[in-house]
């Protein structure tokens, strides 16, 4: 280990998040490696290393021959400040090498509020900020996730941008790149060869007109770069990778356990939901294929929980099927099975209740809206008597603890349908009273809202975001609404949301804002300890823009978005479809019940399997 | 049903995982043996095992135990070698074998203390730490678990130390009383900042040697 490094740990909180050296992490020889990566997730090491996203890319770039991937996390605070005091610039937790001469620098971006992180890791590594002065090939700085489907306002900072799923594109934009440097292009002929490849977004390449009134007029590709690009996927979940074995953290982290992903997409259509329109279709993993993986991973790791992980698992086909194998493997090894998320149905209450093999943990239900009629608007299709069945049927086997997440300020959002949530609070309330076995046990419901936001390639895409002024409002009438003693109404501060809308409906006006920002001290915003609007406040004046302009504006059908360059297979005229159904209250079925012809199936050549 | 011990080195990356991450590790590696371990009861059942004298975060040592019963028979033949499968770069394990010395007959730990000056051991830095170390009466301070400073005599938990001078760096090997109460190494640091602040080094390093009986002999 570096000496430096060694000087620094003992007087850091947990340090092991900054060694290496977990079981499974690769180690390869130099002599035989020609492309060095460094994987950099712009958040800590136990949010980073919990995600899959991260750990399949790893595992395709580490399988491929002279290669070689490393992690990079960002340092928490006290850790960023020993690093720069005794100028230890940013490393890869493998080789323990300073990232700054890497050939291929990539970030997993997941949410805007990492955007600062991003700045500061490049900052931390010794890399110029912005492309434009990182002349050489190398090194090459690249941004994926599901917040680069509005790369915009990292626009500056990035060479080129992986949209969709990475597995092959990853492949061979690391193959071009290598070619690149083995015959000595320049990096202008490297990055106009990338954008010929399906998936690769170049910002350069791309002049942003705008209007006197600071809408985009026109979005012109350089150099025969496409109008638009379009998101890669894996057609066939079957061929997808799947990390089996996988590094297991010697410190814990949040997702401590096997995630087995069953299917990518999401069927439901949610009309605020990015992910369930960027990941479209659902493509759905044969359960055999699952059932080897879940078993393989929990040898090689020894882990003894596994997260069944999707969008929306209890859509996957043959989930019983799934838990039935699975039953002896896991009594045996004492492995439990746990679904992320649950629908307010029958069925996976039934199969909930199996899992928990008589664990009484909590219940979480998200019904998102307290009125039928605002769930029909976002097309959440739960019904309150379903949340009510459920409840019954937990509170008469001895649950005794439920959360419910609610969003406050969708669109068309009256004051009955924030009061509608207190109402909702109450049922549940009522459900425990007539049907818990054991009174005595009381009962603890919590409620918790959100400031919604509205996201690129949703429906509600167009929408403004409302005030936080009007937030706060709702928020108090909700709160003085919730009058029973054993409802605990927790809701989000609206500081980190309005950035956050800013920021996911941005344009490349941003980065200057972005970087001032960082140089005023936002380093690690994700979180709320580092977070401070004020810094972001002085920022937005200084560079003279007008925040409300991004989070508050409604746009027009007509306007020229500015992530209109990225295409997520859905069109655009189905998300402006979607929309004006919502505000007809009309409800659009799953792609399972019937396929409304989004387009995402031009991704998987014709026609979805369901 | 058995009871089992092993002996395994914690170094390099490992000596940074704390104790709760390091049973959480072995817990994890178990399910490579075939061995079944006794778990506890209850909806979160997890294995039966205790690290004896945990080791300080940030120290490395050749020498840790670590107790463990398992349902069948066995010596513990061929478990080490399952484990090393599993693990994170730094841990090692070196032995498996039945537990015959219960825990409490561990009596001194002997450790490998090193001074590091950068800019080179200051003269009489040797004499003078050594002479520290065989005072009748070394008072430091130290957080109680209420989180009290409070006054203790370490000399008396000190039973050996020996001072050798090597390039910028002082060498202890010392030995010092395991449990109830135990010392550990690390504090001379204290020592030295409140009696000799002038000999502080730039950094301290320890690592755990061997763990003795009363006689002075292995503990195993
Ligand atoms: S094309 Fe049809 S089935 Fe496929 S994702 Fe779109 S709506 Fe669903």
């Amino acid at each position: 280990m570096d000496k430096r490094l060694e000087r620094i740990l003992p007087r850091v909180q947990k340090p092991a998040r900054y060694t290496g050296g977990e079981y499974n992490a690769v180690m390869k020889d130099k002599a035989q490696v020609d492309t060095r990566v460094a994987f950099c997730f712009p958040d800590t090491y136990e949010i980073g290393m919990s995600n899959l996203g991260m750990r399949i890319l790893y595992g395709v770039m580490n399988e491929m021959d002279g290669v070689w991937c490393e992690r990079v996390f960002a340092p928490w605070g006290d850790m960023e400040e020993e690093m720069r005091k005794n100028n230890i610039p940013l490393f890869g937790l493998e080789s323990g090498d300073s990232i700054t001469n890497f050939d291929i620098v990539a970030f997993s971006v997941g949410y805007e509020m990492a955007f600062p992180a991003i700045l500061n890791m490049l900052d931390l590594a010794n890399i110029p900020l912005h492309a434009s002065e990182r002349e050489g090939l190398t090194p090459l700085v690249i941004a994926g996730g599901t917040a680069m489907y509005n790369a915009e306002p990292m626009a500056d900072f990035i060479d080129i941008v992986s949209l969709g799923e990475g597995e092959y594109v990853t492949v061979e934009l690391i193959e071009l790149h290598r070619k690149a440097r083995r015959e000595g292009w320049s990096k202008h002929e490297f990055l106009v060869a990338a954008s010929k490849i399906k998936g690769l977004y170049v910002p350069s390449l791309y002049d942003i007109k705008y209007h006197d009134d600071g809408t985009i007029e026109e979005i012109i590709p350089l150099e025969d770069a496409p109008i638009q690009v379009q998101k890669r996927i894996v057609e066939d979940m079957d061929k997808s990778y799947f990390p089996v074995k996988t590094i297991v953290p010697s410190t814990e982290i949040v997702q401590d356990r096997v995630t087995l992903e069953l299917f990518r997409g999401c069927i439901r259509g949610c009309r605020f939901c990015q992910a369930g329109y960027v990941y479209r279709p659902v493509r759905n993993r044969g359960k055999d294929l699952c059932l080897e993986y879940c078993i393989d991973s929990c040898n090689d790791s020894g882990y003894q929980e596994v997260t069944l992980s999707s969008l929306s698992t209890s859509d996957y086909p043959p989930l019983t099927e799934l838990c039935d194998d699975l039953e002896n493997f896991c009594a045996e090894r004492h492995v439990n099975l746990s679904l992320p998320s649950l629908r307010a149905d029958n069925f996976s209450m039934e199969l909930m209740q199996r899992l928990a093999k008589g664990r009484k943990t909590g219940l979480t239900f998200a019904p998102e809206a307290g009125s039928q009629r605002l769930r029909d608007v976002i097309n959440k299709n739960v019904t309150l008597d379903d949340l009510l069945q459920s409840c019954r049927t937990a509170f008469a086997g001895g649950y005794s603890t439920v959360k419910l997440y609610f969003m406050l300020g969708l669109p068309t959002e009256t004051d009955e349908d924030v009061l509608a949530i207190a109402d909702v609070a109450a049922r549940v309330m009522h459900a425990w009273r007539e049907s818990a076995q054991n009174k005595q046990r009381g009962i603890r419901i919590t409620v918790s809202t959100s400031y919604f936001v509205p996201k690129p390639h949703t429906a509600f895409q167009w929408e403004p975001q409302i005030t936080r002024e009007e937030y706060e409002r709702r928020v108090k009438l909700l709160r003085e609404a919730i009058t029973t003693k054993t409802v605990t109404y927790n809701w989000h501060d609206g500081e980190t949301s309005f950035l956050e809308a800013v920021l996911a409906r941005g344009d490349r006006k941003l980065g200057k804002v972005l970087e001032t920002a960082w140089r005023k001290g936002a380093h690690l915003d994700t979180w709320d300890d580092y977070f401070s609007l004020a810094r972001w406040e002085e920022a937005f004046e200084e560079c003279g823009v007008d925040p409300a302009f991004y989070a508050y504006r409604q746009r027009e059908r007509s306007e020229v978005m500015p992530w209109a360059m990225i295409d997520s297979g859905v069109h655009t005229g189905y998300l402006w479809r979607e929309r004006n159904k919502a505000f007809e209250g009309v409800t659009t079925p799953d792609c399972r019940t019937n396929c409304n012809a989004c387009g995402a199936n031009c991704l998987v050549g014709g026609k979805c399997d369901v | 049903m058995s009871k089992l011990r092993l002996l395994f080195i914690k170094e390099a990356q490992a000596a940074y995982i704390s104790h709760l991450d390091l049973m959480r590790t072995f817990q994890r590696c178990f399910p490579r043996t075939e061995l079944e371990i006794k778990h506890t009861q209850g909806y979160h059942p997890h294995p039966i095992i205790s690290i004896v004298l945990p080791l300080p975060v940030g120290q490395s040592s050749e020498c840790e135990l670590l107790d463990f019963e398992v349902t069948q028979q066995s010596d513990g033949s061929g478990i080490a070698e399952k484990l090393n499968t599993g693990m994170p770069a730094g841990i090692r394990v070196l032995e498996c074998y039945e537990v015959t010395r219960p825990v409490r007959e561990l009596y001194a730990l002997q450790a490998d203390v090193t001074l590091e000056y950068d800019n080179g051991v200051p003269a009489g830095a040797a004499e003078a730490i050594h002479g520290l170390l065989h005072r009748e009466s070394l008072i430091i301070e130290k957080r109680t678990k209420r989180k009290e400073l409070a006054e203790v005599d370490i000399a008396p938990m000190i039973l050996d130390a020996a001072v050798t001078e090597g390039e910028n760096a002082l060498h202890i090997d010392l030995k010092v009383q395991a449990q109830n109460p135990g010392l550990n190494p690390q504090l001379i640091e204290k020592a030295i900042a409140r009696e000799l602040p002038e000999l502080m080094p730039d950094f301290i390093r320890v690592r755990r040697k061997r763990v003795l009986d009363a006689e002075g002999k292995d503990f195993r």
